[in-house]
Parts: C-alpha cells; structure tokens; sequence
C-alpha cells in the first residue's frame, strides 16, 4: 500500500552547480507520524523541505502527497520558515487571517473564518498579543503566530525548517512542549527540520539522518520507541531517550563529521 | 556603626515594599528649545550680515531693511485680492501647488503602475529600463515646448511638465522596490496561493512600500523646481510668474519675499509626503 506522503528517488540540483545537492533521497512518511530531518548546515535539509513544500521543483524523482504528485505550493503543506516569515505590516491576528482568508473562504463563512483565527491564537497562547505588529513581539513569539498560521491552513502536513533554531534554551522546551501537545491533539503529520539531537529524539516518532552534501541522501533512519505523552524531565535518564539520542549523535559526529570541521 | 559602607543596608524585610516611585517624566520643552534655538541664532546672524554687506553704496541687492519698507504689503497680508496678476502671495502659491497637485498626483499614480509592471516582468524590465533611463536625464524645461506644441494651452502644458518630471524617480524607485520584495514572503504568498492582483495589493505593494515613498519623496521636490521654471515661461497666476514680473518691474524685494515663500512650501511639501510615508509604511520594516 502506498503512503501517506511518498519520497522517491528525489534528486535536486542547483543551476549552475556541477553537483546535486540532494541524491536519490528516498523516504516514506504515514498519516500522523512526527518525522524530525538531521543533518550538518548545507547538506540540504531546506531545500528538502523546500520540495515537499512544491517551492522547489525536483529535478529527478518525486514526491506523492496521498497517491498525488507535488507539483506546486499550497496550502495542504503549510510551512513554518526558519526566519518566522511573518508579514510585518500585518498583525498578527492580520497574518493568520490572511492565510485563513485565502485558504478556507470557500469552507467557512467570515463569522466562522474570524472565530478559527481566534481558535488557532488560543491554541499557541498568543491571543494577548493578537493585535501587535511582528516587530513588537518577541522572536519565540513570532515563531508561535508563525505555527498558528500555519495550523490555521488546516494542512495535511506541516513542515517546520528549523522553527526553533534562533530561540533560547527556556523558550525552545516551552515551545517544543506546545508543538508536542498539538501534535497530539490535532494529530498533525509533521515533518521537522532541526539541528538539535535532543529536540529530535524528543518530539518525533522517526529521526532521519541526512548524510553530508553534495550528493547527500538519507544515511540512517531512526525509530524512537518511547510512548506518548513525553515529558521531557522524565525522559532525560530514560535508556531509551539515550540510546536514541547516543546513535543520532554517534552518526553525526563520528561517521558523518561535519566536513567544515573536518576541512579546518 | 560603619555609616561609610556602601553596601546596601539589609532591606527592612517586615516593611511592605512601598509602591515604585514614578520616574520623572523626561521634559518635553528641552529637546524642542534645542532643536529651535540653533537656527534663530544662526538665521539672525546671517541676517546681521546681509544687512551689513547690502547697506554698502555699491551694493546691488537690497538689506533686510529695505526688503521690510518695499514689500511691507506682501509680507503682512498674503491673502489681498486686486483683481488680475495683483494678488497676493498665497493666491499665487495656491495655484503653482494645484497645478503640482495635479501634475503630481498623475506622475504618482502611473508612475507606481509602470514601476509595477516593470519590477514584476522582466520583459518590460528590458524593454523599458534603457528608454527610461534615458528620459529621465532630460531637463524638464526642455520639455516645456513640446508640451506647448501639443497641448496649446499653457495650464496642462505646466501641469506634464510636471508630471513629466516627477515621474521618473517614481518608476524607478517603485521597480527596484518591487524587485527587492523579500523570498520570504513571495513563498508565504505561494504557499497560501495569493496571486495576480491580490498577490500584489496584499504583498508587492506594502513590501514595496518604503521604497515607493522615496520615489514619491524625488519626485514632489523635483516637481516644485519644475513648477517655478515653467511659470516663469507660461506666465498667469502663480509663483513663478509672480517671481518673473517682479524682476521685469525690477521689485527685487518682491523677488527675495517669494524667494523664502518658495523654500517654505518646498519644506513643507517634503514634510508633508515623508509624513505620508511614515503613516502608510508604519510596520513595514521587518524587524
Ligand atoms: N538557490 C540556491 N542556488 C544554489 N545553491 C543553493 C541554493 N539554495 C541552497 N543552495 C545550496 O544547497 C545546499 C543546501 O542548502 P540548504 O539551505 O538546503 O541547507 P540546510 O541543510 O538547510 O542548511 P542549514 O542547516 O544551515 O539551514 C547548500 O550547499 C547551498 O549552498
Ligand atoms: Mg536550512
């Protein structure tokens, strides 16, 4: 049977680079699950995503969203940038209202379409803070309006690049903990962009090991077998958190060192 | 009892903590004195100097003085009425600045479209950028007989004189604002497929908009430089005729009177439009 969401033989190459970034990368992703993509900075993990997102075209290969070819951006794959991608002289509620507006005007009528605005704001606790501009809040908050657009979308899978990556220690578990409770609620196919082995190792069903770029594919996939809800004061001596969390990093640093380092 | 220390006290732990003290409200009359006293020092001094080098046998422009005396009239009423040329000040202005109004506010409106149009395809990027950047080197009296030639009449020919003129920066600042409208949003704008004139009503034109205001910002000034050389040509109502047959009735104090109007309203028109602009791109800078 197929799956939810297919990879195959996805090859992608710049323009004007000898070299593919990505080489028949190969993965399969079900309904629900929460898959976390680790690798070294530059070995192609936006550009992945960029794909699944149909911001990018493949250059061999494909990817098959229920049976069906990706072959353009929408709404169906909701993507939470790196860099929050928020619409500075919007508010915030204006944000995720004009994703709402755009997306589901068909579905939902203006009264309906105001009250799922609120819905998904409550839901990444930022209704407070609704009616102040981008600028005027903080960068984990921007990150939180950043998922509440993109929940909003009512999307088959959500797609985060790194969406906690410029956050500090504190607000990053606060965050990873709301992500966490949502997935569970919404059961939400995720696919989650990250460089930390420990957020990876806590919030996903699957940890995909990209090895080094050029030409970088998948090199190890990694099932986490710890039971849901997690907690993450719980987890930190779990034997199976650490050997989880042992083999992601053993793959990272000891047989796919980061070649800069290597290089230094 | 070492009174000297400057260690802190241990606090009075029982006692409630008093409610914060106010800070003092920062004074609001300081900046201003600060920002206001310079030039009024600076102006009355250069004012003492014209007057000493103007009160000289030989000198060929009248003193401040003088100026006062001649155009006492001009000064203390701007809004007299005569009949014919024989206004005052403001009717003059206000009929250079409806002549700028318009003139302006067409350049502005096909300006921004063409800039559009010219940051989004990259075939009128091509086609047009050479053609435009040639244009734009053109003086905007040169202009002024052609204009003439095709209109006939000397009130539209002022007015695309200046909108000839106020244009360009306006296009070219509108397409460079296009082109730089981030990735980040372009893909924000894919992703929840935002396309066609929603995509550049909801996206384009804020994004773009800090650029378009430095367009517009060009292009009201240059306007107003254009306004003053035209009328001196196509004569009627207005300030630069007013300018024009003052120094054929040789009335030089007339001449410097409008001459600090002109500045004035430049200014003002300035302030006005970066106001506009502070306004309408609140927000806009990504922080
Ligand atoms: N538009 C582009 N044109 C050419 N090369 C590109 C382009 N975008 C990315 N690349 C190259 O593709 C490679 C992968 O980039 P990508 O952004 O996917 O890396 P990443 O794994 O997300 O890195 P990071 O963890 O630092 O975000 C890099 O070597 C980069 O130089
Ligand atoms: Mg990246």
């Amino acid at each position: 049977m197929a799956s939810f969401l297919d990879i195959t033989k996805l090859s992608i190459a710049f323009p004007k680079s000898p070299l593919p970034v990505l080489r028949d990368v190969d993965l399969k992703i079900e309904r629900g699950e929460y898959v976390a993509v680790i690798g070294h900075s530059g070995c192609g993990k936006s550009t992945l995503l960029n794909v699944v997102a149909g911001l990018l075209p493949a250059t061999a290969g494909g990817v098959l969203l229920e049976g069906r070819e990706i072959s353009g951006p929408g709404p169906d794959r909701a993507v939470v940038f790196q860099n929050h991608s928020l619409l500075p002289w919007l508010t915030c509620y204006e944000n995720v209202a004009l994703a709402v507006d755009q997306t589901l005007a068909k579905t939902m009528n203006k009264a309906q379409r105001h009250d799922w605005v609120l819905e998904n704001l409550a839901l990444v606790h930022m209704t407070a803070a609704k009616d102040k501009r981008p600028n005027e809040i903080s960068g984990g908050m921007k990150q939180r309006i950043g998922i509440a657009r993109a929940l909003a979308m009512r999307p088959k899978v959500l797609l985060l690049d790194e969406p906690f990556g410029a956050l500090d220690a504190l607000t990053r578990a606060h965050l990873q903990d709301q992500v966490m409770e949502i997935h569970a609620r919404l059961k939400t196919t995720v696919i989650m962009i990250t460089h930390d082995v420990d957020e990876a190792v806590l919030l996903s069903d699957r940890i995909v090991m990209l090895t080094n770029g050029p030409n970088a594919t998948v090199g190890e996939i990694l099932t986490v077998e710890l039971e849901r809800p997690r907690d993450r004061l719980k987890l930190a001596a779990h034997p199976r958190f650490v050997a989880a969390r042992t083999a992601v990093l053993e793959f990272l640093h000891s047989r796919h060192a980061n070649p800069a380092l290597q290089a230094a | 009892m070492n009174a000297v220390s400057t260690k802190p006290a241990a606090a009075p732990a029982v006692v409630s903590r008093p409610a914060l003290a106010a800070l003092p409200k920062p004074s609001r009359i300081v900046p201003v004195i600060a920002q206001v006293v310079p030039p009024l020092i600076v102006l009355a001094l250069l004012g003492l100097g014209w007057e000493y080098l103007a009160s000289g046998p030989n000198a060929t422009l009248p003193p401040p003085s003088k100026v006062w005396v001649d155009a006492h009239d001009l000064i203390v009423d701007p809004f007299f009425d005569h009949g014919g040329l024989d206004k005052g000040l403001f009717w003059h202005l206000l009929a250079s600045l409806q002549r700028v109004a318009l003139g302006f506010t067409l350049s502005a409106v096909a300006g921004v479209g063409l800039g559009m149009l010219i940051g989004s395809s990259p075939f009128f990027m091509r086609g047009l950028d050479p053609i435009f950047q040639v244009l734009r080197t053109v003086p905007p009296l040169a202009w002024l007989p052609l204009s003439l030639a095709a209109f006939r009449e000397a009130q539209p020919s002022a007015i695309f004189v200046i909108f000839i003129t106020a244009i360009w920066p306006i296009i070219i600042n509108t397409a460079v604002g296009v082109l730089n409208v981030p990735q980040d949003y372009r893909n924000v704008a894919a992703v929840i497929r935002l396309r066609g004139p929603m995509f550049f009503w909801k996206i384009v034109l804020p994004a773009a908009a800090p650029y378009i205001f430095t367009g517009l910002k060009i292009g009201i000034g240059l306007s107003w430089l254009a306004i003053i050389a035209a009328e001196m040509l196509i004569g009627g109502v207005g300030i630069g005729f007013f300018i024009w047959d003052a120094w054929n009735s040789s009335n030089l104090s007339d001449i410097i009177v409008a001459l600090v109007y002109v500045g004035l309203v430049g200014f003002m028109l300035d302030k006005v439009v970066a106001l506009a602009g502070r306004i309408a791109t609140r927000g806009t800078q990504a922080s």
